[in-house]
């Protein structure tokens, strides 16, 4: 645990070494208001709730995250730091969550800062100030798994622009597969067990359920399990690469 | 290899635990402590990368108190060994066994007892030094009053206080490669692994990580590889040549010095321009060879210093100067290491 806590911190202390994390606050925290605000019609709705604010969150983190958990691991391997941090006495296990946790924890405090609209809201109305805590957290276990598969894809390449737009396609491939943009690919040949099976992994499914307030646990076990396994994947492939 | 067979002998020595055997034990113990004070241990430690090779079945085994230099030429399996030892690598087969540890088997039991520094001294080039050093000695354990004492004496050692706060990647190629030292020293550890430890660094931090190293030494097992060959004979009581994956000379840099064909050649510089008359005389007494670059000097091998003098005494040879080659390690190691046909020529 010592150790997973000196990794996550070393690499959270790295997003505010550059630019990067600010960078990124900033425009995260202008894309998500004017999202709720322009496109999810915030005022026009006429609704004390945040719906118009997280239902866009896929959509953004599906173009923000990837540009977090994309220097995790292949900046390591292409600067060669990762010789240096896998002949440290850690395990492969504490150093992959190590890196999650400070990616996670950083998109929490991008999400913590976004609190003015719940202000708002609650100046301006009584919204279910429950389904918000909700929302929250399904928005943050949600991020937790795009965050998971780029850090894996990350582990797979020394370039970081590689690892930020095969991670992208990875999350969205992730957030549309119960739409049938991709259902329809598969509906003609394969056999309906799959064709729910893969409508099962949406993104957007299991967190509009949650953003309608309900915690329905099979959401939660979904992106939990979602975030084991790709960490699990993302520990082999820093073994696989390192003996490569 | 040996070191298993006496594992066997202890662990039957065990099973009959009859006192009429104690003494098979004591010896036993014996030659097993010794094997034991062999801190890092190779047995045919080999690494192909698909079709190929980079380590070819070495076997080595270095004490305490020692410090061993790994020479070769670019690609000869040098780093890949260094690394196969600090458990950054799998090897293909083969096992390394480093403080008594199987480096497959309990990779972080021997990273804790060892410092590594990877070739080209990495190090995170948004942090500073003293915050790197933290992030390293935390990892090690350390905390609070300790590990500020342990940084600080790195630091000093190293020489590092004076760009402390300023951000690595702004850094000389010196203070780099200090930081990377520093990262490896910090634990004070038994077993060390420098990978060209003195690279980009100019003659006076050369002399000063030199004298580091001989400074640790006689605690602790050392290796370093090097390009630099008088780099060997400065610091280090073994050198080992490798080539191809393949360990191909292994001895004090003394005894290396001796395979030179050039060691103990005496060579006279000709006074004037009796240089064909000196050629005849000393011909009689040994192979004689030019020296490449001095026309009115003559290298004789298979003869020595006194008697060369003698004769240049009785036949009153217009000589201004002998002296006694030792051999150069250049040589040795362009010999052992040169494809043949260059080494012929």
């Amino acid at each position: 645990m010592r150790n997973i806590y000196i990794i996550a911190k070393r690499e959270f202390a790295a997003y505010f070494a550059t630019p990067v994390a600010y960078v990124f606050l900033v425009i995260f925290l202008a894309m998500t208001g004017s999202f709720a605000f322009f496109l999810g019609g915030f005022f026009s709705r006429g609704q004390a709730d945040l719906v118009a604010f997280f239902s866009y969150h896929p959509w953004l983190y599906l173009a923000l995250i990837p540009a977090i958990s994309m220097r995790l691991w292949a900046e390591e391997r292409n600067s060669g730091t990762i010789e240096l941090l896998m002949t440290l006495p850690i395990s492969t296990t504490e150093a992959v969550l190590g890196k999650f946790m400070a990616a996670w924890a950083f998109t929490a405090i991008a999400l913590g800062l976004t609190f003015p609209m719940w202000v708002t809201v609650n100046v301006l109305g009584n919204p279910d100030n429950g389904v918000i805590i909700t929302s929250y957290t399904g928005s943050l276990f949600m991020a937790g798994a795009f965050l998971a598969i780029g850090a894996c894809l990350s582990a797979a390449t020394k370039s970081q622009v590689i690892a930020f737009i095969v991670a992208a396609t990875a999350c969205f491939l992730f957030t549309m597969s119960g739409l049938d943009l991709v259902l329809n690919f598969f509906r003609g040949w394969a056999p309906d067990v799959l064709v729910d099976t893969i409508a099962s992994f949406s993104f957007l499914t299991h967190f509009q359920a949650v953003t309608n307030g309900v915690i329905d646990l099979r959401d939660a076990i979904f992106f939990l399990s979602l975030i084991a396994f790709w960490l699990f994947a993302n520990v082999i492939v820093v073994d696989m690469k390192k003996s490569a | 290899m040996i070191c298993r067979q006496i594992e066997l002998t202890i662990n039957d020595a065990d099973r009959n635990a009859g006192q009429s055997i104690k003494a098979p034990i004591l010896i036993g113990t014996k030659i097993w402590d010794a094997c034991m004070s062999q801190l890092i241990l190779l047995e045919q430690l080999s690494k192909s990368f698909g079709a190929f090779t980079a380590v070819d079945g070495i076997d080595l085994a270095v004490p305490k108190g020692e410090v061993l230099g790994f020479l070769g030429p670019n690609g000869a399996g040098k780093s890949t060994t260094m690394k196969m030892i600090a458990g950054f690598l799998e090897p293909t087969s083969g096992r390394a066994t480093v403080a008594g540890f199987d480096v497959s088997k309990s990779p972080v039991e021997v990273k804790r007892r060892l410092g590594y520094m990877p070739e080209g001294a990495p190090s995170y080039g948004d942090m500073t030094p003293g915050s790197f050093l933290n992030f390293v000695a935390e990892i090690r354990g350390f905390d609070g009053a300790e590990k500020k004492r342990r940084i600080d004496e790195t630091v000093e050692k190293v020489r590092l206080s004076e760009v402390f706060h300023q951000q690595i990647e702004t850094l000389s190629k010196g203070f780099k490669r200090r930081v990377g030292l520093a990262q490896a020293m910090i634990h004070d550890p038994e077993i060390l692994v420098l990978d060209e430890p003195t690279d980009g660094l100019d003659p006076n931090q050369k002399y000063h990580v030199r004298g580091l190293i001989e400074e640790m030494a006689k605690d602790k097992a050392i290796i370093i590889s090097t390009h630099i060959l008088e780099e060997v004979e400065a610091v280090c009581s073994r050198a080992v040549i490798i080539a191809h994956g393949k360990l191909l000379a292994d001895g004090t840099p003394a005894a290396l010095l001796e395979r030179d064909p050039h060691h103990n050649a005496v060579v006279v510089s000709v006074q004037g321009d009796g240089i064909d008359k000196v050629r005849e005389v000393l011909s009689a007494m040994g192979v004689v060879e030019a020296v490449a670059g001095r026309a009115n000097q003559i290298r004789l091998i298979g003869s020595n210093s006194k008697d060369v003098s003698q004769v240049i005494r009785e036949k009153k040879l217009p000589i201004e100067e002998v002296y006694v080659e030792r051999g150069t390690l250049d040589n040795i190691f362009r010999q052992i290491t040169a494809p043949k046909e260059t080494a012929n020529a």
